[in-house]
């Protein structure tokens, strides 16, 4: 009896002497990743970590080939998620105390200044770079062979990052908030521009109706705020990882990352190896050479796992964390430096003039001033159907994993570059110098604006490139590239238009310092 | 006699169950996604009244423009009658402000003539003109809700 005490008191103190290796055992599960072996269960074993493969491609790891870009969007997502929850502990969703939440953060709360500059400014570079990680995936036709679907989540995704983007921008209420949120209103009323014009809105107003589910109301009120803000924090976050989710699994089950075919590894691969040792791993070095790895030809991988493959533990881990800290480093930097912009209270009686939508809707802004139901429906309508049915218009299987599948592509994309840029600036031109059927014959219908006005002819124009494309090369694939290549530079011109050289009155101006006093 | 039925429809008894089932799940489907809509759409608004006064006829004499902000509304008092124009673009919803050749707005540049026809911009429509009416206490009364057509001006009978 006293010896078995003995001995529970000895396993007890024994117990508690090991405690921090048996927690740390209990919590990594699979003990310290020493072999080969541990690695790849310190991947598998984990939840977080087990969404990626235990080994990863070499060409996944070079860095010219992803660019990073599609994990920079995620570091991004998980700053704005936590800068957000800190600035909620003050924000108050009501259209009394809203502005004067937002003005205590940035001026009194410690903190609060950098943690809503963080939230706003990570939450806008995640657009940059999702439409940069689009534009790397689309170049490297890696939206094929079983990753039709995943692009097409991409889009929602893509979608989602602009929707929270712009829900957020309405929170402060301030007056950029303010008539940003009547903006978007009335471009949700824009289908009305039809119904009018065919005649039929006392019947079926659709535009109308949705505007005042919208703002539940007919007016830009406290219903709208808590509704914008609903959408901001629940909604689309929800949806967001939702598709997240959705859209990491398919990467693993489509076998990774797109690579080229006959993939060869270069002599510096090596060097990304961060853990070459293969002691005690399911590779041992010392194996013995068959009689095939002596003759003449392409030497057999010896240093090399199977099929160009390392283990993610820590090869990818590494960069990923690298990654990581770049965009800790580089938000923190930028957020130190330049503040989220912060105006006067919303003053419903007078809007801002000129009243801007944030920049990443500029563009569409300028669409916009040739036709509301166009520029804020049918366009981005358009383009956005034309993007998710990319994959399976373009159904050509080779060259995946190449950027711009070669020579061809790279010269298709440049004089789609060039072409769509002259066309796109001079259609601008014209339009800015003479206007358009309002100016020349005032009485002209609407529905003929509605279906010929500038923005509908670029995207005719488009449209036409790329099928003399298709037609010239005879491939589904240049067509796509010189579609896509038009569609990244019409963004990029129309928001840089409506940012840099759009004034008061929505008139056109060199420069900001030639806008008229007021 | 049942078996001539089941040739007839077409249907067996197996199927109809199924598609009834499968009809069921889609119209209680619906019918929670209409209710989900419903719900949304409020049913009171606690929004300002639509109409409201703007006071007795003889503070508006000939030639006197007013802009009520608040309302969203201009009233011009001419020779031959008063009449209002909403101020609110038909684009998308800014405030216009009176230029030289009659309204404009400073969003995206739509402009108007005095009599708020559109003649430049993205504007689909002309600015509204809105209904005048005499209350009981004799002061004009505008709603912003009641549209009228272009041209109709209010005259006191009296």
């Amino acid at each position: 009896m006293n010896n078995l005490n003995q001995n529970g008191i000895e396993n007890f103190k024994e117990n508690l002497k090991t405690i921090g290796k048996s927690f740390a055992g209990s919590f990594l599960r699979s003990g310290k990743p020493t072999s080969d072996r541990s690695r790849a269960a310190a991947m598998f074993n984990n939840f977080f970590l087990h969404v990626q493969g235990v080994k990863t491609h070499i060409n996944t790891l070079r860095p010219t080939y992803t660019l990073g870009l599609g994990i920079t969007s995620l570091f991004l997502l998980i700053i704005t998620v936590v800068s957000g929850i800190l600035i909620m502990i003050y924000y108050n969703p009501s259209i009394e105390n809203a502005y004067n939440t937002v003005k205590d953060l940035t001026y009194v709360v410690f903190g609060g200044n950098l943690a809503r500059n963080i939230h706003k400014w990570a939450g806008e570079g995640m657009i940059i770079f999702v439409l940069l990680h689009m534009a790397r995936v689309f170049y490297t036709s890696s939206y094929k062979n079983g990753r039709e679907f995943n692009w097409v989540i991409g889009i929602f995704l893509l979608i989602i990052t602009f929707g929270i983007n712009l829900s957020g921008y309405m929170l402060p209420w301030d007056q950029l908030s303010y008539w940003a949120l009547v903006i978007v209103a009335n471009i949700i009323q824009s289908p009305k521009e039809i119904t009018d014009a065919l005649g039929i809105t006392k019947y079926f107003d659709i535009g109308g109706f949705s505007k005042e589910l919208f703002l539940g109301g007919t007016v830009a009120g406290k219903e709208a705020l808590t509704r914008v803000y609903l959408f901001h924090i629940m909604i689309f976050p929800i949806l967001l990882f939702l598709f997240l989710g959705v859209h990491f699994w398919r990467i693993r089950k489509d076998g990774g990352l797109t690579k080229p075919e006959n993939f060869e590894p270069k002599p510096q691969d090596t060097q990304l190896l961060a853990l070459p040792d293969k002691k005690g791993g399911i590779f041992p070095v010392n194996k013995t050479y068959g009689l095939m790895e002596l003759a003449h030809g392409k030497t057999p991988a010896v240093d090399r796992d199977v099929e160009n493959s390392v283990l993610s533990w820590p090869n990818l881990l590494i960069a990923e964390t690298a990654v990581f800290f770049a965009c800790l480093a580089g938000v923190f930097v930028y957020s130190y430096y330049i503040d989220a912009p912060l105006r006067e209270l919303a003053n419903p009686l007078i809007p801002e003039n000129p009243a801007k939508a944030p920049w990443y809707f500029l563009g569409l802004q300028e669409l916009l001033s040739y036709s509301a139901f166009m520029g804020g429906v049918g366009l981005p309508g358009i383009a956005l159907l034309g993007l998710a049915l990319i994959p399976y218009l373009d159904r050509e299987q080779h060259q995946v994993g190449i950027w711009f599948n070669g020579k061809q592509g790279k010269s298709v994309a440049i004089q789609a570059l060039v072409v769509g840029t002259a066309v796109l600036v001079a259609l601008l031109a014209f339009v800015i110098s003479f206007g358009w059927f309002r100016t020349w014959w005032p009485n002209v219908p609407q529905m003929l604006i509605t279906f010929i006005n500038p923005g509908n002819l670029w995207v005719a124009f488009m449209t036409a490139w790329s099928v003399y494309v298709i037609k010239k090369t005879g491939s589904t694939r240049m067509g796509a590239i010189a579609l896509f290549t038009m569609f990244l530079l019409s963004y990029v011109i129309l928001t840089f238009v409506g940012t840099e050289l759009r004034g008061p009155n929505w008139d056109f101006y060199w420069a900001k310092s030639r806008w008229p006093a007021h | 006699m049942s078996s001539n039925a089941k040739k007839d429809s077409g249907v067996s008894r197996r199927d109809f169950l199924g598609l009834a089932s499968i009809g069921a799940v889609i119209l209680s489907g619906l019918s929670i996604l209409g209710g989900i809509f419903r719900m949304s759409k409020p049913n009171v608004r606690y929004e300002e009244s639509t109409k409201f006064k703007i006071g007795k006829a003889e503070n508006f004499p000939v030639g006197i423009i007013k802009k009520l902000d608040d309302k969203g509304v201009f009233i011009f008092a001419g020779d031959d009658g008063i009449h209002a124009i909403s101020s609110i673009c038909t684009h998308l919803g800014c405030i216009v402000a009176i230029a030289e050749t009659g309204f404009q707005c400073p969003c995206h540049g739509s402009k108007y003539n005095e009599d708020g026809k559109v003649i430049g911009g993205p504007a689909p429509r002309s600015l509204a003109w809105l209904e005048i009416s005499q209350g009981v206490d004799g002061s004009l009364m505008v709603d912003t809700a009641m549209e009228v057509p272009s041209g109709t001006k209010f005259r006191l009978n009296a």
